[in-house]
């Protein structure tokens, strides 16, 4: 079978350095496959380039076996590619419950009707409301967004993404800059989701990382050193010397 | 019903009575220029489409005051005064000089959508000021006052206030409907977040270009009326000046909520015209008036009110 996401020798360039140097690697459907690497090893470049906010400068990267590498951002998003961003984004002016409906609106026919009221729309409206309980924010339908707090903020992406019934979801540091109780809620919510999607994982919270993924892939420099079970990369001595050796308990 | 709806039925329900109310008053003059600023709420309103819900601060809206102005001025001056062929004509003109120009100006952000689109609206400005055989830079009279499969909907002053308020209401009904459709629920996330609506699958520039297309179709609606009420056409409407005007009426009122730019448009007609009465130098307490008036009504007049409940 075809995996879910498939990233073949991808390299980005800015002036001399190397960002991604041939990164390769697979997503199978169903898999939870996480990206470590420390600060600098080009994980947000590589979600850039996965997400089509960046063209690589050469490789390919295949959604369900379909070359994506030259769609735009909204054209893979329509082909069922969800990211949630390092840093929150969301419309702040919306309720909740209208950001999600709109990730619902954006699958479900066309978009350029003028007159109908979209607020009535009920088959829009039921199916945002289910992605939001989904994601643990039921009852904050008619909350402003920009008034939810920072980790309910990080749910509210959660459930726009899982509105747009992806194949694959990226989750660049979904847990970036929450409290300890918003992230365990969010590490709940994700552990939740395994299984049903295929996710691409980036995480600097390495407890985090190693509880929930199935794979784990570590940049370096970005090169891809390696890949494997959680248990495979904690024997890695390549992986040990580069990466994990200086931090204590990982 | 939300404030802006409520505080729109209470402005129209003011407005029906006024023109009785300023000939008992021995003023009729006044209901000709309560008419002129409910012609630059259309404009403003049609402004507030791209402005207020779209972000995209367009420094030549005026153009499409003229392009309607020119369309009805062109016409009659060739003994076309039916306003079943006039209006299409500058609804069509307005529609594809929108298209050309948006589908350049929606390519950039910020200052520089602002300096494009102020560069296309001069570039109106002038080719309508090099057109000798319709005035130039005088402008000209117009020919005959437009009609309607031959009525005369703006025989007189009454008729003609009632026409304009008529069609101001339907305007403000159908950007309503608009503003709150699947389409104006696209519009409104490309203002608030254009990233995040790439990113569950919405590519906005064509959402831009429709939203940029009906606004400055229904800113030529303005222009028919405008060169009726003048009874003049003249370059001068398309200047930058009157578009810098327009956004004013529309911050004034009140960005984004179609209730603002009504009430930013009359409040701006008429103080204009109160002050320009009171001294030949009203544009220096005018100006400073707009600047408090921005300062200290957050969400413009329409934000005064929302502030005082």
């Amino acid at each position: 079978m075809t995996p879910a996401l498939s990233v073949r020798g991808l390299t980005k360039s800015f002036d001399a350095l190397k960002v991604s140097d041939g990164i390769s690697f697979d997503v199978a459907w169903g898999e939870l496959h996480a990206i470590i690497g420390p600060n600098g090893a080009g994980k947000t470049t590589l979600i850039h380039q996965l997400s089509g906010s960046l063209a690589p400068d050469a490789g390919r990267i295949l959604l369900g076996g379909h070359d994506i590498t030259r769609l735009s951002m909204a054209a893979r998003a329509r082909r069922g590619l969800a990211r949630s961003f390092q840093i929150t984004s969301i419309l702040a002016g919306l309720t909740a419950l209208e950001n999600v409906a709109l990730a619902v609106q954006a699958r479900s026919g066309s978009s350029f009707r003028f007159l109908r009221q979209v607020a009535r729309e009920s088959a829009l409206n039921d199916q945002a409301a289910e992605a939001l309980a989904a994601a643990g924010l039921a009852g904050a339908e008619d909350r402003s967004a920009g008034t939810l707090s920072h980790g309910e903020k990080r749910q509210l992406e959660i459930a726009i993404a899982l509105a747009m019934q992806p194949k694959v979801l990226l989750l660049d540091e979904p847990l970036a800059g929450t409290g300890h109780r918003e992230s365990a809620a969010l590490l709940d919510l994700i552990a939740g989701l395994k299984g049903r999607l295929s996710i691409v994982l980036i995480e600097h919270d390495m407890e985090a990382v190693f509880a929930l993924a199935d794979r784990i892939s570590v940049l370096v420099y970005g090169r891809l050193i390696a890949t494997g079970t959680p248990d495979a990369i904690r024997a890695d001595a390549q992986v040990r010397a580069a990466y994990l050796g200086d931090e204590e308990g990982a | 019903m939300r404030l802006s709806d409520r505080a729109m039925l209470v402005t129209f329900a003011v407005l029906l009575p006024m023109p009785a109310l300023f000939s008992a008053m021995g003023e009729p003059f006044l209901t000709v220029v309560l008419t002129r600023a409910l012609i630059f709420a259309i404009a403003a309103l049609s402004l507030d489409l791209i402005l207020g819900f779209g972000a995209m601060v367009s420094f030549g809206h005026a153009a499409y005051l003229g392009i309607g102005a020119y369309a009805a001025g062109i016409l009659a001056a060739n003994g076309v005064t039916g306003l079943e062929v006039q209006l299409p004509v500058a609804l069509a003109a307005a529609g594809a000089f929108a298209l050309v120009t948006g589908a350049i100006s929606l390519r950039t952000r910020g200052v520089h959508f602002i300096m494009i689109t102020l560069a296309f609206g001069q570039m109106a400005y002038f080719l309508m000021s090099s057109l000798s055989a319709y005035g130039g830079d005088d402008g000209m009279a117009l020919a005959g006052r437009s009609t309607l499969f031959g009525a005369d909907p703006f025989g007189s002053s009454l008729r003609f206030f009632y026409v304009t308020l008529a069609l101001l209401a339907g305007i403000w009904a159908l950007l309503r409907a608009v503003t709150r459709s699947r389409f104006g629920r696209v519009l409104t996330g490309t203002r608030e977040n254009e990233t995040r609506m790439q990113a569950i699958g919405f590519s906005p520039f064509g959402y831009r270009l429709t939203a940029y297309a009906i606004s400055g179709m229904i800113a030529s609606v303005a222009g028919v009326l405008l060169a009726n009420h003048a009874a003049f056409v003249s370059p001068s409407y398309m200047g930058w000046a009157r578009s810098g005007e327009m956004i004013a009426m529309v911050v004034l009122g009140g960005m984004g909520t179609l209730t603002g730019p009504v009430l930013g448009a009359i409040a701006f007609i008429l103080s204009e015209e109160a002050l320009a009465r009171l001294t030949t130098h009203w544009r220096l307490p005018f100006g400073a008036a707009v600047v408090l008036a921005v300062l200290f009504t957050r969400g413009g007049l329409l934000g005064a009110l929302r502030g005082r409940r």
